[in-house]
């Protein structure tokens, strides 16, 4: 089991709730989310259902407001309308420490590490335990120790080792273990793989699957249709602002996200029609 | 847990394939494995407390060699060498501070002064009389106080701690020349009176412990030590915890053992011409102190690794909810603070305080002994040891090159070379490491 955090009431009652109501209510459900900044409008009433235990993928060309939308539900920004739930309840994400207590953490391209921290350190960042006011090291390193092996993530030699020293594939897989850690339910990924060669991408993309089969809901982003299509079970296609369709991965073929990544659908139609 | 488990076969990739690709073990189980791993981290870039070992050993040979009658080494030279470098020592404990955020405090020379000045004013029995702790508590707090207004306003003003601690060396030099005035003397307040109170001052540099009590302290410290290190890496054995072997465990505790007993036996060597004159110097103990109180406050806590959070990456830090600003302001005020004591110590090793005082020298040698010791310039890395073994080297160079009678411009480029050396051992390393991610090759 990964160590558990310290939960508000809210979150009690949400899950309580929950559990009465219907194991089919989404994770995390969005509806009508308005964003824009100045006179730019980014985000047009969007809709996204996260169900657990499924790999969402947030396709979009540059500029279709992924990252915005992202932020949205991690806390960075408030949506100007709309509404989110939370196992079906209404939730207000005014940071991302409320988002934290949730259960959503998100996986920043930049991974927000620390290159002279070991990753252990890297893991508990923020939420070190303490014994008789000083750091109880042996304790994290035993729940680090945990974390990274119910995900398998083993070829880290040493989980002393400074994270500098580690691979590219081998610093995601600890910035998606410290995501894991704080018994987080909604894992969101931006761009997990762009950084990474073959075998990398394919040790980050086995870790996401993992996480799936543990019931964790994940939302990805990314670019590399080879990815999406080789881990992700829902696709949601956002283009300028606008979710124009999302659904499951059976659905699609390349062609078709493609088309909706870059016209809307538009094309689609015209096609059909 | 550090052990590659075989790992069922995963159609998403050749996950075996990776494991091939991992940087050379790092965990090691023996003495061997250990100064293999060690090797390669200092090829990775982290050069560790290397260099500065072997600058300490080629000064002590090559300034044994060539001082006067070989005095180097003579037990009253090295009480005395290590008394001027315990100001060194422990203004770049403070330094340290600075540095591993990835900033530079260049007030704490001038900042440190005012405080010594605040410190030998408050003790003089014509004017205020205090007791010689209260002195010193007033005029640490000054430091601190001083110097978390210089970190407010460098984290809340947005501007490099370079310009506000630049500024605050002139201001700091103004403000030390101006309470130095303070008080009905002609000349400047010093400590050398038959005052006891004031002499508790002036005793705590070269004021000396019994030499029966120091071989007890010293045993007492190193036992302490050596077993707290001994159990806590048995404990983690045990555990199957990431722990050094217990043959390197040993000999580590070998060291610190050996460390104290060269120190207290050269100590105890009857130092004086006439009448004796052996113990170790009150300074000695106190310098320890501040070495354990930094370590373990930014090793064993939630403060001090946040500290190295920030200087490794501000960015992630304020992510995972820490507050930057709170941590930085704190760590310039305890860098002010530390200062502090390091130049009361100054003025208890020259017996009071003057205009001589020459700030803007304390704060270049300070920030050469971290660096030399191992602190990065760069932030992230470094550590209160760094500076006590910097702090010997510049000491031994400038005693060294003293006791040649060369003038002060010449040890000034000397040891502007040596810390020029320094600087760019650190900046080659960190080189090395930007240029091969993972200290592979």
């Amino acid at each position: 089991m990964p160590p558990r955090d310290v939960r508000g009431g809210i979150f009690f009652l949400g899950s309580r709730m929950t559990k009465m109501a219907q194991v089919a209510e989404p994770l995390l459900k969005v509806r009508g989310v308005d964003k824009h900044f100045g006179a730019v409008q980014a985000l047009y009433g969007v809709d996204l259902d996260l169900p657990a235990g499924k790999i969402t993928a947030l396709c979009g060309d540059n500029g279709a407001g992924k990252s915005v939308f992202t932020k949205c539900i991690s806390g960075v920004y408030q949506p100007d309308h709309g509404e989110v739930f939370w196992e079906g309840q209404p939730v207000h994400i005014h940071n991302t420490r409320d988002a934290s207590r949730l259960g959503i953490e998100t996986v920043y391209q930049d991974l927000a590490l620390c290159d002279n921290l070991d990753i252990v350190q890297n893991m508990f960042l923020g939420r070190e335990r303490l014994s008789r006011y000083l750091l109880d090291e042996d304790d994290m390193e035993r729940a680090a120790a945990q974390t990274l092996a119910s995900l398998k993530v083993t070829t880290v030699r040493s989980i002393r080792q400074p994270v500098a020293s580690l691979s590219g594939g081998q610093r995601q897989s600890v910035a998606i273990s410290k995501a894991v850690m704080w018994n987080s339910k909604l894992v969101i990924m931006d761009e997990p793989t762009a950084a990474l060669g073959v075998v990398q991408t394919g040790m980050v993309l086995g870790l996401l699957k993992r996480l799936r089969d543990r019931g964790l809901a994940v939302m990805v982003i990314s670019h590399n249709l080879n990815d999406v299509f080789e881990v992700a079970d829902r696709v949601a296609i956002l283009y300028l602002g606008r979710m124009v369709i999302q659904d499951d991965i059976s659905n699609f073929d390349r062609q078709r996200v493609v088309e909706y990544m870059t016209t809307g659908g538009k094309g689609m139609k015209a096609a059909g029609n | 847990m550090a052990q590659p488990v075989e790992i069922p076969p995963d159609p998403t990739a050749a996950v075996q394939a990776a494991e091939a690709e991992v940087p050379p073990a790092l965990i090691a189980q023996t003495l061997g494995e250990y100064a293999r791993a060690w090797i390669g981290r200092m090829r990775g870039g982290d050069i560790g407390v290397l260099p500065v070992v072997v600058g300490l050993v080629a000064i002590m040979v090559v300034f044994e060699i060539i001082s006067p009658n070989h005095v180097f080494l003579h037990a009253d030279n090295l009480v005395n060498l290590f008394e001027q470098s315990a100001v060194f020592m422990v203004l770049a404990m403070a330094e340290t501070f600075a540095l591993i955020l990835g900033e530079i405090d260049l007030s704490i020379g001038y900042l440190g002064a005012c405080g010594a000045v605040i410190a030998v004013q408050l003790v003089q029995p014509v004017t205020t009389n205090w007791p010689w702790w209260a002195a010193i508590v007033a005029a640490l707090a000054a430091c601190a106080l001083a110097g978390a207004i210089q970190g407010t306003i460098i984290t809340r003003l947005g501007i490099p701690s370079f310009i506000v601690t630049l500024a605050g060396y002139l201001i700091f030099n103004g403000v030390m020349l101006i309470l130095l005035l303070l008080g009905p003397f002609s000349g400047y307040p010093n400590l050398a009176s038959a005052d006891t109170n004031v002499q508790v001052l002036y005793n705590l540099m070269a004021g000396t412990i019994d030499p029966t009590i120091s071989w007890i302290g010293m045993g007492v410290v190193v036992v302490g030590i050596g077993g707290l290190m001994w159990f806590g890496d048995a404990r983690r054995r045990r555990a199957g915890l990431v722990a050094p072997p217990p043959s390197l465990t040993l000999l580590k505790i070998g060291l610190i053992a050996a460390a104290g007993i060269v120190v207290v036996a050269i100590c105890n060597i009857n130092r004086a011409n006439i009448g004796v004159l052996a113990g170790v110097p009150w300074v000695v103990p106190i310098v320890l102190a501040v070495l354990a109180a930094w370590t373990i406050l930014l090793e064993r806590t939630k403060y001090g690794r946040y500290v190295y959070a920030i200087g490794g990456n501000p960015e992630a830090a304020r992510r995972a909810g820490i507050n930057v600003s709170l941590i930085v302001t704190i760590a310039f005020a305890l860098c002010s603070m530390t200062a502090g004591i390091g130049v009361i110590l100054y003025a208890s090793y020259i017996g009071g305080m003057s205009n001589n005082v020459q700030g803007g020298q304390l704060v270049l040698f300070a920030v050469a002994a971290a660096v030399i010791g191992g602190t990065s310039l760069f932030g992230g890395r470094g550590k209160a040891m760094h500076g006590v073994l910097g702090g010997l080297v510049i000491g031994g160079i400038y005693n060294g090159m003293y006791l040649q009678s060369l003038d002060v411009q010449r040890i000034f480029i000397v040891t502007g070379l040596v810390l020029l050396a320094a600087v760019s051992i650190d900046a080659l390393s960190r080189r090395g490491k930007v240029n091969f991610p993972g200290g592979r090759r």
